[in-house]
């Protein structure tokens, strides 16, 4: 039995809520909140980043893996937003964590679903025999430019899964991935904000991607919707993963507990891999879990989890998403925002 | 060991000196001690300056202001300990006439703060660099600790701390070389921007320009220059850990009790003997503290002490700060631990005019680097 | 360019690293090559629990150039449960809701950035538990 020994998340405790957004924008924060369904994201401090949320999110993963970190043989990090374009993100959590130096790293960016690959590959090389435990984080502080659409919505968080055969929580049973060049979303080397294509985001690159990625994963489980207890979207916005699950054949309800992005905003690398860490806080042993993200560009990671009866062993031993999201939220108006997103502009 | 004498002083104004480069402050306040004490020559010289490096780019200064003076080959060494520099320097030069090793010994201190250098950045210097400064820690921040510790043990209060730079720049006001001479009021300084809660920008000494120089000979050579010369009762240094988190106690700075200790013994007196006391008031809390460690009043009376007038130069228990402190007279750093031991000289003298303390008989100095790591104190006695 | 200085400090900074005097036990942060206390030169290497108590603060509102888009911003001495007292920043809270006596947790952030090219330089920070 392959799959998740330890899994843990980090959001941060500033918020912006759509309303203050709308404001500075002269929008109508109502329309706003219907057509995204959203209604406030999370906020990194200005002394935190892609990495200070992979180490805090990895901390809670270890506490309920309860390994010695030193047994992590990859650690890789998925992230739009790695701190350095030349040095991984790992380098510096290892180092963070006590893992290593015999240790293999590496950093992956694919749009969003750069997370769920860093958990593809840890899962992999476990899978293969070459270690006893992998580590995959998708983590993100994306931007979005000022009074675009997408700065109501890009956020800050990450979750970190180690994959391991030992005292397994949630088995690994299906994997697929599918990938096409759709130039939804993307972002030139040098230019600070990243560019999208309107409305060809939705049905020719979301939807194209996860409805196949999604379908296929069906098809090769021989699995229906119906056999799932929850299923776990890549969240832009809080209507996509919605119409992805219908599409599907998935009900609200199973969509429920991971559609977490109306309080969290669209952590990026960060969004389907949290969804998922909400579900594993409280799911149940022989609950089965359905998974597909989704990176602009284009391409989705699809993931059929099995809970074990592990899971209750462990759900207490850190804290949960739900807490993160519901409480000790520091509220920011426009300014302070600004301030912490680096907007402002100084001399060097 | 021989005893040793205070001379001749000299020191230029205090405070942003635009057109004078740090060689011609040095140099005017050397000039102006070398004439004040008569001397013809010098044997040796020391140099006490903080951060010559950092704020105008030149080290070695024990060589240049040799150089400028005019008095090389002499030997010249540069003497640093943060903000102690000045009163380091002027113990080392104790120690060169007291061993009979040189006869007259120039101490000066010098620092050019205001060529532009990030101040905030050269003074943390004097703070752990790895672990206060890099948290982002700033030497007011510091003091501010400190002040918010001494205020929950002892209920001192923001009153009590803004009284010392009142009084400071109601003495400082008769100081010809002051930086500011100009009376504040509490209110004033309750107002003035925030620095590093709690204190205030007219908590803080100000960033200044300066020059200060004195010379010392063998007590029997003295009486040939003058008749008034200023004897050397004790000098004294301690040390304690550079970073404040690391202070056995955060309201007590034991390198000043201990230096303070030394140097009693050293003089043969008590606290009680001290007559008016120069301190080192880099912040109001510093002041506050000080008085405390140096015996003055018990742990946690320095705050009533300041607010009810007992270092007061009118009616004062025991004068603090006659000169206008670091706060008025101004702060160039490595000329503070000399000026100190001129104001003494020019009590002890008769000469400190409307800032006169009567019968004024034996003087103490007490300058600090950093937040308390080092600490010298003098005490001079008039003959 | 600070490179070697900053990977000395990283087992301090990231993973709060200190020595135990073999002797007398007395902790000490960052590790010495010689006890204060007995005079011993002997250490342990132990990791400090992040938890403590703030035993006194201020708030920095005049900071050198590179913290100057972060103030204003509070800063502590917090003793842990080690008996190791360090200064740290205090993130993540109301500054008017900071009181001596709170119990804090360290965490691990960016401390400060060298410059627009330079590293990225991380430490700890103390959060409110």
């Amino acid at each position: 039995m392959i799959g998740i020994v330890g899994f843990g998340s980090y959001l941060p405790r500033y918020r912006i809520k759509v309303e203050s957004i709308a404001k500075q924008w002269g929008s109508d924060p109502e329309v706003i909140k219907r057509g995204l369904q959203l209604f406030e994201k999370t906020v990194p401090g200005i002394d935190e980043d892609t990495i200070t949320i992979s180490v805090e999110a990895t901390k809670n993963a270890l506490l309920r893996a309860g390994i010695n970190p030193l047994d992590i043989g990859a650690v890789y990090i998925g992230s739009e937003s790695h701190p350095y374009a030349v040095k991984p993100s790992g380098t510096i959590v290892i180092d963070a964590l006590g893992i290593g130096p015999d240790v293999h790293v590496a950093s992956y960016e694919f749009a969003c679903k750069a997370g769920t690959e860093a958990m593809f590959v840890a899962y992999s090389l476990v899978k293969a025999g070459e270690m006893k435990y992998a580590l995959g984080i998708g983590a993100d502080t994306s931007q979005g430019a000022p009074g675009d659409a997408l700065e109501y919505s890009a956020s800050a968080g990450g979750s970190a899964f180690i994959m391991g055969k030992e005292n397994v929580v949630a088995e690994i049973l299906f994997t697929n991935s599918y990938t096409s060049d759709t130039p939804d979303f993307w972002r030139r080397e040098h230019q600070y904000y990243p560019r999208h294509a309107g409305r060809f985001t939705g049905e020719p690159a979301y939807f194209r991607h996860v409805l196949n990625a999604g379908k296929r994963l069906l098809d090769k489980s021989g699995m229906k919707p119906e056999d799932f207890k929850y299923a776990v979207f890549h969240m832009p916005n809080g209507k996509f993963p919605q119409m992805a699950g219908k599409k599907l054949g998935f009900t609200k309800e199973q969509l429920e507990t991971g559609w977490i992005v109306p309080w969290m905003g669209n952590t990026y690398s960060g969004s389907s891999p949290t969804g998922l860490s909400a579900v594993l806080d409280v799911a149940n042993p022989s609950d089965k879990i359905f998974m597909v993200s989704f990176g602009s560009g284009a391409g989705s990671d699809g993931f059929i989890f099995n809970v074990t009866d592990k899971i209750k062993d462990v759900q207490d031993k850190a804290a949960k998403v739900r807490d993160m999201l519901d409480h000790n939220q520091i509220y920011l108006d426009y300014g302070e925002y600004a301030k912490y997103r680096s907007k402002i502009i100084l001399n060097e | 060991m021989k005893d040793v004498a205070v001379i001749g002083v000299g020191m230029t104004k205090f405070g942003e000196l635009w057109t004078k480069s740090i060689k011609d402050i040095f140099v005017e306040a050397a000039l102006k001690a070398i004439e004040d004490a008569k001397v013809d020559h010098i044997d040796s010289m020391y140099v006490g300056c903080m951060s010559s490096g950092l704020f105008v780019g030149q080290e070695h200064l024990g060589a240049v202001m040799a150089d400028y003076l005019g008095v090389s080959p002499i030997p010249s060494t540069r003497v640093e300990s943060a903000c102690a520099s000045g009163g380091m320097a002027f113990r080392q030069a104790y120690f060169e006439v007291a061993s009979g090793n040189s006869e007259i010994v120039l101490a000066g201190g010098v620092e050019k703060m205001t060529d532009g250098a990030d101040v905030t950045e050269a003074l943390a210097t004097a703070a752990d660099q790895d672990y206060e400064v890099y948290q982002g820690v700033t030497f007011p921040g510091l003091y501010a600790m400190i002040a918010n510790a001494h205020m929950h043990q002892y209920k001192t209060t923001r009153k009590q701390m803004a009284a010392v730079p009142v009084k400071n720049h109601k003495n400082g006001f008769n100081n010809p070389n002051a930086q500011f001479r100009s009376e504040i009021s509490i209110d004033k300084v309750l107002s003035s921007t925030l620095v590093a809660d709690p204190l205030r920008l007219l908590d803080c000494s100000p960033v200044s320009d300066g020059g200060a120089a004195v010379i010392l000979c063998s007590l029997d050579v003295a009486k040939k220059f003058t008749k008034h010369p200023v004897i050397i009762k004790a000098s004294t240094q301690a040390s304690d850990t550079i970073a404040l988190h690391s202070r056995k106690s955060l309201t007590t700075l034991n390198s000043v009790s201990k230096a303070a200790e030394k140097a009693y013994k050293m003089a043969g007196i008590t606290p009680k003997q001290i007559d008016f006391a120069e301190v080192h008031d880099c912040f109001s809390i510093a002041e506050i503290v000080v008085s405390e460690d140096l015996g003055f009043f018990e742990k946690g009376g320095g705050g009533p002490a300041a607010e009810n007038g007992l270092t007061a130069l009118e009616g004062g228990q025991i004068p603090i700060n006659t000169s206008g402190g670091l706060k008025s007279k101004g702060h160039p750093v490595g000329a503070t631990g000399i000026a100190q031991v001129i104001e003494c000289y020019e009590q002890l003298t008769g000469q400190a005019g409307k800032r006169q303390v009567k019968n004024a008989k034996i003087g103490m100095t007490q300058n600090m680097g950093g937040s308390g790591a080092s600490c010298v104190i003098n005490i001079l006695e008039a003959l | 360019m600070i490179s070697p200085k900053y990977f000395r400090e990283i087992p301090q900074r990231y993973r709060l690293e200190a020595g135990k005097c073999k002797k007398c036990g007395q902790v000490y942060f960052p590790p010495r090559l010689i006890c204060p206390e007995c005079k011993a030169q002997e250490f342990e290497n132990i990791r400090l629990n992040p938890e403590g108590k703030l035993l006194t603060y201020t708030i920095i509102r005049v900071g050198s150039d590179i913290f100057s888009l972060q103030t204003p911003f509070a800063v502590g001495i917090i003793e842990l449960k080690d008996g190791v007292r360090v200064t740290a920043q205090i993130a993540d809270v109301e500054l008017d809701r900071i009181k001596i006596g709170m119990s804090l947790k360290l965490v691990f952030r960016k401390i400060q950035d060298e410059g627009a090219s330079g590293l990225h330089c991380y430490g700890y920070k103390a959060i409110v538990i």
